[in-house]
């Protein structure tokens, strides 16, 4: 039974993903417990200078594919080529992160491979020849231990939610076949927000709810500006179109572990809770006192968001002036 | 154009979910079941699509006799027919199972298209989809927002972090849902009274070609259920102002929690 474990890189334009390093580091503690090597593949064009990167967060070794028709993801090209750094790797265990791209592409291999699939997790342990996972269901109403079997398995760590371990190795560079063999699927074009903080990322977090009363949402920015965060939505806000719906934090829309979550003028209800009940802190600031919210927040204040947000922004701003 | 909506039925979002005695299965006697919320949304474009190019739309489940309400209520939305796959060999798999068992159903389907949720909100599996799509060797597009078909070919709005991809695929394919991609319509009385009389054939993994044991090792088992760690709660900051407990919020945040 192999003892290898291979963490899978995600970049955009040749730059990772903070998830990347957080896979890293979780393959890092697995490969330790199997008594194996870890590497790190990544894939793309033109990657190979930040593949050095790699082996600052444990990587035995690190393997680059190179191809112009990885530029783009594109599930087909990358599920062939993964296939094949698989087939030579020979790993027991695939870390990856849980973003669009991972969570896609971990599918579509579990399903060629045969290989069993653990999305979301938050904590794995390696148990003999299985894998234990412990991961959301039922939109994080409760925890699963999941045990995967297999002399392959894969698994996809949720964003935020495992620590980043700098670690410093050798970590030999090596080009390895990047053939992307039968395509099918074509990359038209890509539109990006450029500058805001993706909320599955993101350590802070300032949604808004129905208490918005409209779409400006300039007090959240604000305060989402100071902590270097992002702005979220309810559900609510998404429906009345005051924020896009890939804004919108919950059980269907997103689910986020930052270390800090200010649900504003949000009632908490059990979708949305199932969205960001994974945060490190909450905090609840809903003008009605009994709102359902604050029996899940760490700390709450009663009272009109529109006067407290902006005095709390001006709070933060002198504690880090 | 012969349209395949994959369908899962789902407790309520909003429903109470407790874990069994058993430790490993949660309490289903007291639930309300829906359709998984992305395979409504599934079941709207697939709709559209027919209104918009002709065909037929086939709802395909795995599940037990209760699933059949949810396939009734597709057929009330306006569907043709559906397929429930039933059978005790096919209860409780792994997401790579239940793929396995729809790919089998799908051979017996004719089909250019193949719409399914995102994920089941009730196992969040983010599986099925892409792998039916790898079983069946057709391409697959994931969290799409918005479709176009032309020639032949699917061209496919699909979100990501922080932007949007327009990817392409010729058919068959299969695509996966997002919020964004519609608004379902209600099913009407009409609808409801129509839905009575549509086809909906139940099938066991013998009629479908499968032999159990080929879907009965499950390779992902839940091993226990537990209940998320409870938070202490409820924290009301107090204070004479606005200000002051602002004031006592930021310093709490930076000094208790360290998050600021
Ligand atoms: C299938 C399904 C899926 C769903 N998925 C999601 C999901 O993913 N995410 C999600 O969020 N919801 C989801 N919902 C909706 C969910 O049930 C709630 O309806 C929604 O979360 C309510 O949003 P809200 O808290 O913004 O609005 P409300 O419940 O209307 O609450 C507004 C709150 O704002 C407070 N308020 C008003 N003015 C102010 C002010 N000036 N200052 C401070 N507080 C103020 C009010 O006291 C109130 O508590 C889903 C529902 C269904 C049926
Ligand atoms: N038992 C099932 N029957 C039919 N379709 C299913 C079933 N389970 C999952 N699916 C489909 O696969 C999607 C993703 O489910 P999952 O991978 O389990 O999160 C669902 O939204 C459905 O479209």
């Amino acid at each position: 039974m192999s003892q290898a474990v291979l963490a899978v890189a995600e970049q955009n334009d040749g730059v990772f993903r903070k998830v990347t390093f957080e896979a890293l580091s979780a393959g890092r503690i697995i490969a330790d417990r199997l008594g194996g090597e870890l590497a790190a593949v990544v894939l793309g064009h033109g990657v190979q200078a930040a593949a050095a990167d790699l082996g600052r967060y444990g990587a035995d070794r690190i393997r680059v594919a190179d191809h112009p028709a990885l530029a783009e993801y594109l599930n087909d090209a990358y599920c062939n080529v993964l296939a094949a750094v698989i087939e030579a790797e020979k790993p027991a265990v695939v870390v990856f992160g849980a973003t669009t791209q991972g969570r896609d592409l971990a599918a579509r291999l579990s399903a060629r491979l045969n290989a069993p699939l653990a999305v979301d997790c938050l904590a794995i342990q390696a148990e003999g020849d299985a894998l234990q996972v412990t991961r959301p269901m039922y939109g994080g109403k409760l925890l699963a231990d999941v045990r995967l079997e297999g002399p392959l398995k894969l698994v996809a760590i949720r964003p935020n939610a495992m620590p980043i371990t700098p670690l410093e190795k050798a970590g030999t560079i090596a080009m390895v076949a990047a053939e992307p063999g039968r395509t099918r699927t074509v990359f038209v074009e890509k539109t990006l927000d450029s500058g805001k903080v993706e909320l599955t990322e993101a350590d802070a977090i300032v949604s808004g709810g129905r208490g918005m009363g409209g779409s400006d949402f300039s007090v959240l920015e604000a305060l989402a500006g100071v902590l270097g965060g992002a702005v979220g939505a309810s559900r609510s806000a998404v429906d009345e179109g005051w924020r896009p719906a890939s804004d919108q934090v919950g059980q269907t829309g997103k689910v986020v572990s930052p270390a800090l979550y200010v649900a504003c003028g949000i009632s908490g209800a059990i979708q949305h809770l199932a969205g960001m009940s994974s945060a490190k802190v909450i905090v609840a600031i809903n003008k009605d006192a009994e709102a359902p919210i604050f029996a899940k927040a760490d700390y709450g204040i009663a009272g009109d968001l529109f006067e407290l947000v902006p005095l709390i922004t001006a709070e933060i701003r002198k504690l880090k002036a | 154009m012969e349209i395949v909506v994959l369908l899962k039925q789902v407790p309520a979002t909003e429903a109470f979910i407790e874990i069994a005695d058993d430790g490993v299965s949660v309490k289903t006697q007291n639930l309300k079941w829906v359709i998984n919320p992305y395979d409504e949304f599934a079941v709207e474009e697939a709709l559209r699509i027919r209104e918009a190019h002709g065909g037929t739309v086939t709802v395909v489940s795995v599940g037990v006799e209760k699933t059949t309400e949810a396939i009734r209520t597709a057929l009330a939305m306006g569907a043709d027919k559906g397929v429930l796959i039933n059978d005790p060999a096919a209860q409780g798999l792994d997401g790579l199972g239940v793929a396995r068992v729809l790919a089998a159903a799908l051979k017996q389907i004719a089909f250019d298209l193949i719409i399914a949720g995102q994920r089941a909100v009730d196992d969040d599996n983010f599986l099925v989809g892409p792998a039916v799509a790898e079983f069946l060797d057709i391409p697959h597009l994931s969290m799409v927002v918005k479709q176009e078909l032309q020639d032949g070919r699917i061209r496919c709005h699909r979100t990501v972090e922080g932007g949007t991809l327009v990817v392409e695929a010729p058919l068959p394919a299969l695509f996966t849902t997002q919020r964004g991609l519609n608004e379902p319509r209600y099913t009407s009385l009409p609808g409801i009274m129509k839905a009575k009389r549509k086809p909906l054939e139940t099938k066991t993994l013998a009629d479908i070609g499968l032999a159990p044991a080929v879907v009965t090792n499950r390779g992902a088992r839940i091993a226990a259920f537990r209940l998320p760690p409870q938070r202490s709660g409820g924290r009301m900051i107090a204070g004479d102002s606005a200000q002051a407990k602002a004031a006592e919020l930021v310093r709490l945040l930076h000094e208790e929690a360290k998050v600021v």
